[in-house]
């Protein structure tokens, strides 16, 4: 073999206490996908900031193409021809393709830009990796697997001949992703190499060549992807054996909690559009779809934190109450998409947040004051009962992990204060958004526990989600959105994944005929 | 050379406990470069400072009835920029505070509308904190149902507000007796407040804003209220989401900060000056921002900065005209430590990375 393009050699690196990189050794070679495997939380993405300049390593070193790399400067990293394209894309909006490109890699201290040459060097670019998009379109206008196009683009255009991808397929269909895989597939034909960030099993054994497993910041495993398999790549990266979902299907469907009848909502990317829907008690419908179809609009509805611009909403018969308080009076839990931003108030502590729903109402207030007695009692319930580690009741919810983070959304939500041993009180309806979102297999197997427990106790469960593997096995109906439009949810045995991806892509759905 | 911040993973005791002793040593430092200066001895010059702010009966009492508006002010800020709502027109909320407060208690030719003098009391301090209230009232609408930046407009209300109150001074509530001085009739005698200790400008007032200093910080942490204010404050869409009236937090959030600052008007005009002037705040409002940082927005350090900030006003006055530096030393003296407790906050939270 020849020598390697990119080498880390015995890579530390410590936050305090936690070692999140711990002597991590990794050869790179040209022409070859290396995937990097690990649960969130193993060190992959500190590693990749070591390689990017934007952490110190406590110890270790890089070499690029022989040569050693400067540690600690994001240039050094682009100069030695490492390019990366993050999850979260960082383009603007209102500029064109051509524009977002140039940006930055001109000197600020030049009079005038040089347009044409840089459209023939991005045309060269674009022909010799297969990579087509208008040069002279907006960003604001182009789909989010364009996007991801342009920004691989503005890594080949500065020269990188090692491509770093975050998460790539988190935000495409499973259409696109195939694009997408067909495109890596040319770049490393042209000798160029890839590090591929992910923690589908399924998609890692179908891309790369190589793998490397991360566990608890160490490098646990490494293989040929063609000499392993799912069960194994999954036993190194939680460390113990993992039991495949089972479908665990509905038993006791009953009489209908929440319907929408020709709903519409929003604006632009995220607009609903005539949407109709039937929650029924102990079921659980999955709503499948790319991310910004319009999901966000409609669980924002059944949040009560959006008001519909037409159509009907009914909750157990009566008409759908527009506040979150009235809601969560009424039995419903709410488990929102973005735990930091919308799920805790960070700055506040645990045991705040654990009652925040609820705070408003007579069981944790009187007159003014806030129970505070009651109020912490039921935190620590919440705290107990779900297991949510990280300092207790009265550390900020900004401490905890993104687990512990969603175990308290989950408690606050799923655990009713006037609960107890012999009558557990389920909520009526649940409406989970992107619950096991960025979870490590262990707490995304709890959450999903919970959401069948709480069906299996009656509740009706609406469950959105952008992975497709959990809404096969989690849905007992399926439904997919695009571009506003949800269809028809149908029992789970009429849908395969591929008219599912189909659907998601916005192909009229052939399952239903 | 660049430097970077980096998140501290935990917060290190060491560092809580060094950053205000740094703050203080770095506020000493770069102000005694400036009174080295001047051309004074350094240690001569502190000594004085502390001297005139802290030092006698009567350098306590003036320091402690300076503090008494700037508590409340401080608390008005306080209040405001728990729930992010910025609140820069203090100043002008006191001074409508201090008009209102004499239109109830000092005109209609002294006849207080024939109340009994705790009536009318009571009357006055509701008028001033309602004025205050109303002032802030329109920003706090134009920011929650329009996104108006509230720092705009509140900052230009204090120019509006001085203006107007010229206008009153030299017209409606014009002192006859005051030959042709800018000077509001005088409140009636039975309004103002007693004196704390005989002999000194001292009144009952900084009694006043103490209680108030803990009604503000026991309804911050114990009511459902200002758990709202908190929470509205620390992540608006997540307290929304929770099922906190956002819009209605802020507005009543609003009209607590402006009464508060409205109430600064009213006990100055009854504790200290009887009439409304143009100058009656030295900037009391402006001040009050900067005791609010000092304080971490914590309502009961609030009263802590104030009588730190106080003391340092009264004390450069004495110490300037024994040693000759001029009282604006004061002045560097409280924004550096503003800046220093700042910095030291930060440090406490980031560790700075050089290479």
């Amino acid at each position: 073999m020849t020598d390697p393009v990119l080498q880390l050699t015995h890579i530390t690196k410590r936050f305090g206490p936690l070692v999140a990189n711990d002597d991590i050794s990794l050869q790179l070679h040209a022409g070859e996908v290396l995937a990097l495997l690990g649960e969130n939380g193993a060190g992959k993405s500190t590693l990749v900031s070591i390689l990017f300049g934007h952490y110190l390593a406590d110890a270790g070193r890089i070499t690029v193409f022989g040569r050693p790399l400067e540690p600690g400067d994001p240039k050094a990293a682009l100069a030695a021809g490492i390019g990366m394209v993050h999850q979260h894309f960082t383009l603007a909006d209102n500029l064109t393709v051509l524009e977002n490109i140039m940006m930055g890699s001109e000197s600020l201290w030049q009079v005038f830009t040089n347009r044409r040459a840089a459209q023939m060097r991005l045309r060269d670019v674009a022909q010799r990796f297969g990579l087509q998009v208008d040069a002279n379109a907006l960003i604001g206008s182009l789909s989010v697997g364009e996007r991801q196009r342009v920004e691989i683009l503005k890594a080949l255009y500065r020269g990188a001949r090692i491509l770093i991808l975050d998460e790539p397929t988190a935000v495409l269909t499973p259409g696109e992703s195939e694009a997408l895989f067909d495109v890596l597939a040319q770049m490393v034909a042209q000798g160029l190499s890839i590090i591929f960030i992910s923690h589908k099993l399924a998609e890692v054994l179908r891309v790369s060549h190589r793998v490397a497993v991360l566990r608890g910041g160490k490098l646990v495993a490494q293989a040929a992807a063609a000499s392993t398999t799912q069960e194994q790549l999954a036993q190194w990266m939680v460390g113990h054996t993992v039991d495949p979902p089972r479908a665990r299907p509905a038993r006791n469907v009953g009489e209908p909690v929440c319907t929408l009848d020709a709903v519409s909502a929003g604006q632009g990317r995220e607009r609903l559009e005539q949407a109709s829907l039937e929650l029924r008690a102990g079921e659980i419908v999955a709503i499948a779809g790319v991310s910004g179809n319009g999901q966000t609009t409609l669980a924002e509805l059944l949040c009560g934190t959006r008001k519909a611009s037409s159509g009907a909403l009914r909750l157990l018969g009566e008409p759908m109450p527009d506040r979150p308080a009235q809601l969560v009076a009424m039995g419903v839990a709410r488990i929102p998409e973005d735990r930091h931003a919308v799920g805790v108030v960070g700055d506040l502590p645990v045991w705040e947040n654990a009652v925040s729903e609820r705070l408003h109402s007579s069981v944790f207030s009187r007159g003014p004051w806030i129970r505070r007695r009651k109020a912490r009692e039921h935190a620590q319930r919440v705290i107990t009962t779900f297991d949510v580690r990280g300092g207790g009741a009265a550390v900020a919810a900004r401490a905890l992990s993104g687990g512990n983070m969603q175990k308290l959304i989950l408690g606050r939500a799923l655990l009713h204060p006037d609960s107890d041993d012999t009558n557990r009180m389920p909520p009526r309806l649940i409406i989970a958004h992107q619950p096991s979102w960025g979870l490590d297999i262990g707490a995304v197997g709890y959450v999903q526990d919970q959401l069948i427990a709480a069906r299996d106790a009656g509740a009706a469960v609406l469950l959105i989600s952008d992975d497709l593997d959990e809404v096969l096995a989690m849905g007992d109906r399926i439904a997919v959105m695009h571009a506003g439009h949800l269809s028809e949810a149908l029992p789970a045995g009429q849908w395969s994944r591929e008219t599912i991806g189909l659907a998601m892509a916005g192909a009229p759905n052939e399952a239903a005929a | 050379m660049s430097m970077r911040l980096e998140k501290r993973a935990t917060g290190s005791a060491a560092a809580l406990l060094l950053a205000p002793i740094g703050a203080v040593l770095f506020t000493l430092l770069v102000s005694s470069v400036l009174v080295w200066w001047a051309g004074a001895a350094v240690t001569q010059t502190y000594g004085l400072l502390l001297k005139g702010g802290f030092g006698s009966v009567f350098a306590l009492s003036e320091t402690l009835t300076r503090a008494i508006p700037l508590i409340l002010t401080g608390l008005a800020v306080t209040v405001a920029f728990k729930a992010r709502l910025f609140n820069i027109g203090a100043e002008g909320q006191l001074y409508v505070g201090a008009l209102a407060a004499v239109a109830v208690g000092g005109m209609h030719g002294g006849s207080g509308f024939d109340l009994p003098p705790m009536m009318l009391f009571a009357l006055m301090l509701l008028a001033s904190s309602l004025a205050g209230a109303l002032l802030l009232l329109g920003p706090a609408l134009l920011r929650a149902r329009m996104g108006v930046d509230e720092v705009v407009t509140t900052l230009l209300l204090n120019f509006i507000v001085l203006l107007f109150v010229s206008m009153m001074l030299d017209g409606p509530m014009k002192d006859p007796t005051a030959m042709g001085w800018p000077q509001s009739v005088a409140l009636l005698g039975d309004l103002e407040l007693s004196k704390l200790v005989s002999q000194t400008r001292l009144h009952s007032g900084l009694i006043g804003a103490c209680v108030l200093a803990l009604l503000v910080w026991a309804m911050l942490k114990y009511t459902v209220f200002g758990f709202d204010i908190r929470a509205v404050g620390a992540n608006a869409r997540a307290a929304a989401f929770a099922g906190v009236p956002v819009t209605r937090t802020v507005v009543l959030t609003a009209m607590l900060s402006g009464a508060l600052a409205g109430l600064a008007g009213a006990v100055e005009v009854a504790g200290r000056t009887s009439y409304v002037t143009l100058d009656m705040s030295p900037g009391y409002g402006y001040t009050g921002i900067v005791i609010a940082m000092l304080a971490a927005l914590h309502p009961l350090g609030v009263v802590a900065a104030s009588v730190f900030v106080a003391g340092m006003l009264v004390g450069a006055d004495s110490m300037s005209r024994a040693v000759g530096v001029p009282t604006f030393i004061a002045d560097v003296i409280v924004a550096a430590s503003l800046i220093a407790v700042l910095v030291a906050t930060l440090l406490t939270q980031y560790r700075v990375r050089w290479k």
